[in-house]
């Protein structure tokens, strides 16, 4: 035992200590943080610069009726054609030309926005908002209902479902659908991802102990087994560290970010919201809506976020299902890697091992959307892809005696596979030269002794 | 007394068989010479003392009883193909091996000290494998099996990749160990180390066990019928004098005095050679010729592959 703590000692640290795991350890959570808070800040720089617009307005009913914001501002020219723009638009200082024709309000078709550069897709939306909504409540108006604007108001609704999770004895959960499908994209992923990066390289530490020759120097002090054993475990520990420092990094970063993002952006967005409202009450528009600027998240908020799940049973069942999915599938890559004398050998060996994982990951998309289907039931119970399914199914939650079952399964399986790759795994290690393949192997762990 | 014997020890693998019935046996404080050719079993046998394999069939015994998984602790074993990890300092790799071999860090540090010192490698210490010789590699790795200080060592060509000044140093070192009372196997080629070393010598060869002893009684048994006599006169004369018991192998003329080999093909009849040739010439001098161990191994392999039929791979 003390000599697997030994070698496990040494798969750990020679890995940590090197420059490539500090450099990914720390780059991944600052990439994983932008992409997380990317979106937002770059909404909180969006377009600051001043955008006019002139509008020739044909029709004559949408004067006032399309809101200028702090960066849009809208110019109605009574006497101009659009000819008069079409040469040297540039040097008019107007970012884009639209054009509202007399039949606009039967035909909205035949309005057209005119620029020199291609307009940006805010304003575009700005714009046929604005119109739709004017053109709307003109064709409500000619049904001369009375008192049709405080119908509308009236009427006006905002629908936001929540979705409410009962447990058995009653108890209710409220849960966001995207939060749950994050975290089961995230950990089915993220599982796929450290099988096949850390699995490959218990692949070749192995093969690397063997073309060095040193493996029979260690092996006449410690067993097969226990040098095995030593390894996997070591670089599961590794990638454990990896996975737990991700997840810390990622979430410091993410939250001292936001919190700067937050702080500069809130006093900018409270007043343009402020805008917004009074010109709103000036216009007594009864189709506008004040739009309240996205806030960025707190940390709190995210926190909120993560409430309807089950955290500790997610993070536990992680870990679990890591751990044995990684074992399982080390055990079967350090048994191609004793049975090959060189990396450039494992391809047709290792192909039947990343099947399983790349069937995992189909499936995994379709489990997402049912994660209680006959689909993700079974692969969440076949060993190989259960680590995955499993935890693609977990953050929905998943009957007891279903995970029970998958656990057990798994656990077996592991216990089978890994005695089954020690037996291959001893007597490849002393042998070189010899063909490799499946067939040859599985004569390997019918060996007695 | 005996510190490891090997009784009727057979291995089979998937197609061959590796060891068939083969007993030695390695007398305590000794250095025992593991002799034969490529692929004969050696390699095999080896790796069933230090418990890498099991036998199919037979015993080791160690210390007089039957060998127990704890005893690998009291091996110090280098094998023929052996390696570092190469991107480990070699410090850090040496105490990682010594730890292995079941010593306490502190000790370790102690002894791998001393061991470097005496090397003259201290200044190694922060160097990773990668950077160094073979040889220097080499160096590192006999200190790391013989550090916990083990009962039985076990060296397979051992100076393979040594100058002579190193392999000196080395072979000093080995016999410096005996004289502090370890067991050596020694495996080699290289037979003029194992005339210069060795106490006792197995042959193996196709699998089996084909000569075995203390050296001075194999090369005695295999050099009793030949002697050298160096003499002054005509070799015609001689070689006329000799009867039937006698043949004259080869004979040699060097600043007047002749040397000629005579083979004894009936062993009961030394002094009658003398009593021939005494008339005949003068004679200088008369001996037994012991042959090599080199001549030795390559006869005594023929031999054996001629009568059971095989032909030298």
């Amino acid at each position: 035992m003390n000599k697997i703590l030994l070698i496990i000692e040494r798969e750990f640290m020679s890995r940590v200590k090197k420059k490539s795991f500090i450099i990914m350890t720390l780059l991944t959570p600052i990439l994983f943080a932008a992409l997380m808070v990317g979106p937002s800040l770059l909404a909180s720089m969006e377009s600051t610069e001043l955008t006019k617009i002139a509008v020739i307005d044909e029709s004559k009913s949408f004067e006032g009726k399309i809101k200028e914001t702090e960066y849009i501002k809208i110019n109605f020219l009574s006497n101009a054609t659009t000819e008069d723009f079409k040469k040297d638009f540039e040097e008019s200082g107007y970012y884009a030309l639209l054009y509202i024709n007399k039949t606009a309000i039967s035909n909205p078709d035949s309005i057209i926005l005119y620029s020199n550069k291609q307009p940006s897709i805010d304003i575009v939306t700005h714009i046929s908002k604005a119109i739709e909504k004017e053109v709307e409540a003109n064709k409500l108006k000619a049904y001369k209902i009375e008192n049709i604007e405080e119908i509308m108001k009236a009427i006006k609704t905002n629908i936001d479902v929540r979705t409410i999770k009962w447990s058995k004895d009653g108890e209710e959960k409220e849960s966001n659908q995207f939060v749950t499908m994050g975290i089961a994209y995230i950990m089915s992923f993220l599982m796929y991802m450290m099988v096949l990066l850390f699995g490959t390289q218990v692949m070749q530490g192995v093969i690397e102990e063997k073309t060095n020759r040193v493996v029979e120097v260690i092996i006449s002090s410690v067993k097969p087994f226990q040098l095995m054993m030593g390894k996997i475990l070591g670089i599961a520990a590794v990638c454990l560290v990896q996975i737990l420092s991700w997840i810390v990094l990622t979430y410091a970063i993410g939250t001292i970010t936001i919190s700067i993002v937050a702080d500069k952006a809130a006093p900018v967005k409270t007043e343009q919201a402020k805008k917004m409202a009074t010109n709103e009450l000036q216009q007594q528009n009864i189709s506008g809506d004040i739009k309240t600027p996205e806030k960025s998240m707190s940390s709190n908020e995210i926190m909120k976020l993560f409430e309807g799940q089950n955290v500790l049973l997610i993070l536990g069942s992680f870990i679990f299902y890591f751990l044995f999915g990684f074992l399982l599938y080390a055990a079967l890559f350090a048994a191609v890697g004793s049975a090959v004398d060189s990396i450039t050998d494992t391809q047709q060996l290792v192909m039947p091992i990343t099947l399983p994982l790349i069937l995992s990951i189909i499936v995994m998309i379709s489990g997402i959307k049912s994660p209680d289907g006959p689909l993700a039931f079974w692969f969440s119970m076949i060993p190989l892809t259960s680590p995955i399914i499993m935890l693609t199914r977990i953050p929905f939650g998943v009957p007891v005696w279903q995970l029970a079952l998958s656990a057990t399964i798994l656990v077996l399986s592991f216990i089978v596979v890994t005695w089954m790759a020690a037996k291959i795994y001893r007597t490849g290690i002393l042998l070189y030269g010899k063909k490799y393949s499946w067939a040859e192997m599985w004569k390997w762990i019918r060996y007695k002794n | 007394m005996n510190l490891l014997t090997a009784e009727h020890v057979e291995k089979r693998y998937a197609n061959h068989l590796a060891l068939d019935d083969v007993s030695i046996a390695v007398p305590e404080k000794s250095i025992f010479g593991l002799l034969g050719p490529n692929g004969a079993g050696k390699t095999t046998l080896i790796r069933i003392i230090n418990q890498i394999t099991g036998p199919d069939k037979g015993e080791i015994t160690f210390a007089g009883r039957k060998m127990k998984a704890e005893d690998i602790y009291q091996i110090g074993y280098l094998p023929e193909e052996r390696g570092l990890y190469k991107k480990m300092k070699v410090g850090e790799q040496a105490l990682y091996l010594s730890q292995l071999k079941g010593i306490s860090k502190s000790d370790a540090i102690k002894q791998l000290k001393y061991w470097f010192e005496k090397f003259e490698i201290q200044s190694w210490w922060d160097k990773k494998v990668e950077e160094l010789s073979k040889g220097m590699a080499q160096k590192v790795q006999f200190i790391t099996t013989i550090i916990h200080e083990p009962k039985l060592l076990i060296f397979d060509e051992p100076f393979s990749g040594f100058d002579p000044i190193n392999a000196n140093l080395l072979k000093e070192e080995i016999l410096n160990l005996k004289a502090k009372g370890a067991t050596i196997i020694f495996s080699t080629h290289n037979m003029g180390s194992v005339e210069e070393l060795c106490d006792h010598i197995a042959l193996i060869n196709k699998s089996r066990n084909i000569l075995h002893g203390p050296i001075n009684e194999v090369r005695q048994k295999y050099g009793s019928n030949i002697f050298e006599l160096s003499f002054r006169g005509e070799t015609n004369r001689l070689a006329a004098c000799l009867d039937s018991n006698y043949s004259l192998v080869s004979d040699t003329d060097e600043a007047g005095i002749k040397k000629a080999l005579i083979k004894v093909i009936n062993p009961s009849s030394d002094n009658r050679l003398l009593n021939l040739a005494l008339p005949e010439v003068e004679i200088i001098g008369f001996n037994q010729v012991i042959p090599s161990m080199n001549d030795i191994f390559i006869q005594v392999v023929q031999d054996y592959n001629r009568d059971n039929g095989v032909t030298a791979n």
